[in-house]
């Protein structure tokens, strides 16, 4: 980790000995780094784990045929082996006239904007100080109501990770990335035999950025006591409040609708509405890797293109879905800086930060507006057809009754069509937060089919 | 591969990377440095290649090698784990000196380990590992494929095939003295295509998995049956009516219904759920779980399959383990940790990711065996329900064993006969309940092909399934038509 212009030189190295090998373009990505996991369980210390991963892939085309190749053994006879293989591989590829690096044009020149995602004293912590602090969001949980009598554990990870990208087209360009994160999953006993769990955790780039111990501890009990005695409710079309997340859980879902993969592949319910109006006027969907110290902030994309801010949805509008190199070549677009970095494998489409901009109402004003309807705390399943945008996901939450939270319900399912659900949030919470790199305030989506009994 | 596999991976190690019995020993004496229950060296090699074929063009070819040795100390169940991407004595030293941390006492004594009692079952050998098979014999296999889903109808617009496959090469090493190696051929064919007629589109997918080499493919034309069933399973689908909202009866058909099985009963069956009092099945052994038709087992030795194994990611034999008999529940699952909560029970359910994972108690092959109705007395005894024949997956909740999966092939039954295909369909339930709904078993097992991946604590396995048709007299179903 220390020594950051080697690790650039090697990858240049390869680079070098690829084209110089009969490649045409070739480009390096690797990534190496530290990562470390305590967790304990009622008070007792579970596992106690450390690594050092690390990993290099090489990506060339030779006569447009491309071959991606990768190893973590950087000795020099391995990158050697590493890089006539890929070239063997590139007689077996057809060519693909839309392959290749990017457009030179394309590539982040100036990336030194301080995107706050790196303190080095994360990877400090001592042990003994992630072990108080779990135990504190143990105790916590179950000091917090009696029922809690069990828990999968509370753990505290810390992860320091460098990326480097060179390519021949003379781009060379790392950053460093660290993350730390506390979490618990706490059960307790439910009727016939049934447990429930619930969890909670805190994450950042810095240590100082968590939450305390004694806060998460807290939200885990609650989400699980919440849950005790849940039972079905009568199938019947009502609004469905989505806690936030819940919402980015549905946004993740939308996001691989948006991508220029599932454009090019016509596997988008999406696919021909740009420009048209989606979503209620609600619905301003952003992606943007530029904003500071958030969980997906990059300086630049999977294959070197720099990073920008771009708006999805304006106002209930659809207005474009993302590229990488590649699937803006073949579909006659622009890359939009949305590469993913492909390990191993050619490069994808993906987000980087990717939510839904807050609204001006509070979830309790939002929840107090619901006659009859769901507050949806947890979904099950992968029921998404994301070609027709059918989706149906088993649900669990509390019921909602003139305004107030009535009773929990269970082995419950919410289905809609994406596009009918987009269109139907009537309510856009002001409660913003990214706990994950994709975030959205808590919404209301109204006549979604709940089926139970 | 005639050669013993245990054999073959030892001789791979050790003339590639110089990791000898000597080695293994000094090292787990390190791990033992500070004491401890048990140590364990996990050493790992594994050789993957991937084609992508596409708009038909080969566009994308990739492979690559992931090594390293992962080193585990357990004191009772507390545990520490490092590992090591290469194998160098130092490196390797490092990490085992980093997972003794984990222990607070003094020197512990490791046993050398011995050869001599290796196991040397082989439930998948292979006459050539596809992974160093020609490209072009599994570019011949891809443009079947291909070929055969575009042939079944001129709305097939969009076809994207894989062919991935992996050789693994492993050695668990453990301070006990005992040693276990194996080589582990497995591959992956898949297809997925998109149908576009009268504005509407849908999609299909098909995969065929399984350890063995290409020699899989010289019976029948399973390469082109696969790209033809995505191919039918999308134009169904396009033309299929929303699916019903409520509680139905349903059959499961055959096969692939088993993920069900997997989510509804398997999880909720494994070891450290169960010694950790976190599932709806702990302390139910001897008790009555689900109705008298169903027994249910996990079974690692069938030749060939996905989720088979000569030997688990601990080191020991894969098992046939009966699991539920006659809605009895008879046991569970283990892994090394979990079995010493269960009189030193040991199934052959250890299982990991890789290397860089510690091992956990998951499932290999998991079933139901048969019962003695035909598959057209469970149809016939339903006037309203549905028929469900492929899934894109599911999910369990453990703790309280509710269950969600999403079907990606159905069909409504009516006055006992199959009609129109519907689309958009969940099925919602609870495990114990759903499975004391079980009515009518028929006697059409069936164990998937398909290339299933079993995810548990952020670690996939590839596991297979299987079942024959079952009806179940009321899933709740989540579609949209109320």
């Amino acid at each position: 980790m220390d020594n950051n212009e080697l690790d650039l030189d090697l990858a240049e190295a390869v680079v070098k000995k690829a084209i110089a090998g009969g490649a045409d373009e070739a480009e390096v990505v690797y990534r190496q780094g530290f990562d470390s996991e305590v967790k304990i369980r009622k008070g007792k210390v579970d596992l106690l784990s450390e690594a050092q991963p690390k990993a290099l892939s090489l990506r060339l085309y030779r006569d447009k045929r491309a071959a991606v190749v990768y190893t973590s053994d950087f000795g020099k006879e391995a990158l050697e082996r590493l890089v006539a293989q890929a070239l063997d591989m590139t007689t077996i590829a057809d060519p693909d006239p839309y392959g290749g690096l990017p457009d030179p044009a394309d590539l982040a020149k100036h990336f030194e904007a301080e995107l706050g995602l790196w303190d080095p004293s994360v990877g400090d912590i001592p042990t003994e100080v992630k072990i108080e602090m779990v135990r504190r969001c143990e105790d916590a949980a179950f000091g917090f109501d009696g029922r809690i009598n069990n828990t999968k554990g509370s753990s505290f990870s810390s992860h320091l990770a460098q990326v480097g990208l060179v390519n021949s087209l003379g781009f060379a360009g790392s950053y460093k990335v660290s993350t730390c994160g506390m979490g618990l999953d706490a059960v307790a006993d439910d009727a016939d035999g049934k447990k429930q769990n619930g969890w909670w955790f805190t994450r950042s780039h810095s240590f100082k950025g968590l939450k305390k111990p004694e806060e998460v501890g807290r939200i885990a009990a609650e989400r699980t006591i919440r849950k005790i005695g849940g039972r079905k409710v009568a199938t019947k079309k009502v609004p469905v409040i989505w806690e936030p997340l819940m919402s980015s859980n549905l946004l993740s879902t939308l996001a691989g609708t948006l991508t220029g993969d599932s454009f090019e592949r016509r596997a988008t319910f999406l696919l021909s509405l740009e420009g048209q109006k989606v979503g209620s006027d609600m619905v301003t969907i952003v992606d943007d890797p530029l904003r500071p110290g958030l969980p997906g902030s990059r300086p630049f994309d999977g294959e070197g293109v720099t990073s920008r801010r771009n708006n999805l949805f304006t106002q209930g509008v659809f207005e474009k879905f993302l590229f990488n190199t590649y699937t803006a070549r073949k579909t006659g677009r622009k890359t939009t800086g949305s590469a993913s970095s492909g390990m191993g494998s050619l490069p994808g489409v993906g987000t980087s930060n990717f939510y839904m901009e807050a609204g001006k109402t509070s979830p309790a004003e939002i929840i107090a507006g619901v006659e009859e309807g769901l507050l949806l705390t947890e979904m099950i399943g992968f029921g998404f057809n994301p070609v027709t945008g059918d989706f149906s996901r088993g649900a669990v939450g509390v019921w909602i009754e003139n305004g107030k939270l009535a009773f929990p319900v269970a082995e419950i399912n919410i289905a809609g069509n994406m596009k009918d659900m987009l269109a139907n949030i009537s309510q856009v919470g002001n409660d913003l937060d990214f706990l994950f790199s994709v975030a959205a305030p808590t919404i209301r989506i109204d006549n979604m089919t709940v089926s139970g009994l | 591969m005639t050669v013993d596999n245990s054999q073959a991976a030892l001789g791979f190690f050790q003339s590639r990377f110089g990791v000898d019995q000597k080695v293994m020993h000094d090292l787990l004496s390190v791990a033992l440095s500070r004491g401890g229950d048990f140590a364990e060296l996990y050493f790992e090699h594994r050789q993957t290649s991937m084609l992508q074929y596409e708009d038909q063009i080969v566009r994308q070819t990739s492979g690559g090698v992931i090594q390293g040795v992962g080193i585990r100390v357990a004191v009772g169940d507390s545990v520490g784990y490092a590992y090591s991407e290469d194998f160098t004595y130092e490196s390797m030293r490092h990490a085992a000196n980093t997972a003794a941390q984990i222990a607070q006492s003094s020197q512990g004594i490791a046993n050398p380990v011995d050869a001599a009692k290796l196991a040397n079952a082989n439930l998948y050998p292979v006459e050539k590992p596809s992974v160093d098979a020609r490209a072009l014999e599994k570019l011949e296999l891809i443009r079947q494929a291909d070929s055969a889903a575009r042939a079944y109808d001129p709305a097939i617009i969009k076809a994207t095939v894989l062919f991935s496959d992996q050789l693994k090469r492993v050695i668990i090493a453990s301070s006990d003295g005992r040693l276990a190696a194996d080589v582990q051929p497995l591959f992956d064919f898949r297809i997925s295509v998109i149908a576009e007629e009268d504005g509407k589109r849908e999609r299909g997918a098909m995969s065929l998995s399984a350890r063995y080499g290409l020699e899989y493919f010289e019976t029948g034309n399973r390469a082109e049956d696969m790209g033809r069933n995505a191919a039918r399973q999308a134009m169904t689908n396009i033309n299929a009516v929303d699916a019903p909202a409520g509680t139905l009866p349903v059959v499961l058909g055959a096969g692939n219904s088993a993920v069900l099985l997997h989510e509804a009963v398997g999880h909720g069956l494994e070891g450290d759920f169960n010694y950790k009092k976190l599932s709806n099945y702990s302390d139910r052994i001897g008790q009555k779980v689900a109705s008298e038709l169903c027994t249910v087992v996990d079974d690692g030795t069938i030749a060939h399959s996905r989720g088979s194994l000569n030997i688990d990611d601990e080191g020991n034999p894969a098992q046939y383990n009966t699991l539920i008999e006659g809605g009895i529940l008879r046991g569970y699952m283990q892994d090394r940790i979990s079995g010493t909560y269960f009189d030193g029970q040991i199934t052959g359910n250890g299982r990991r990711q890789s290397f860089r994972h510690y091992p956990m108690p998951r499932m290999t092959n998991t079933y139901m065996l048969n019962g003695d109705n035909t598959f057209d007395d469970l149809v016939k005894s339903v006037p309203r329900g549905l028929y469900c024949v492929d899934y894109g997956g599911g999910q369990v909740d453990i703790n309280s064993g509710d269950f969600v999966f999403s079907v990606t092939e159905a069909y409504l039954i009516e006055d006992g006969k199959i009609t129109s295909p519907v689309k958009g369909v969940n099925l919602i339930g609870n495990g114990p309940d759903i499975l004391s709904k079980v009515t009518m078993v028929a006697n059409d097992f069936q164990l998937s092909s398909g290339g299933w991946t079993c995810g548990k604590n952020g670690q996939g396995v590839p596991v297979s399934q299987g079942m024959p048709s079952v009806l179940v007299s009321g899933i709740t179903v989540g579609g949209t038509a109320a």
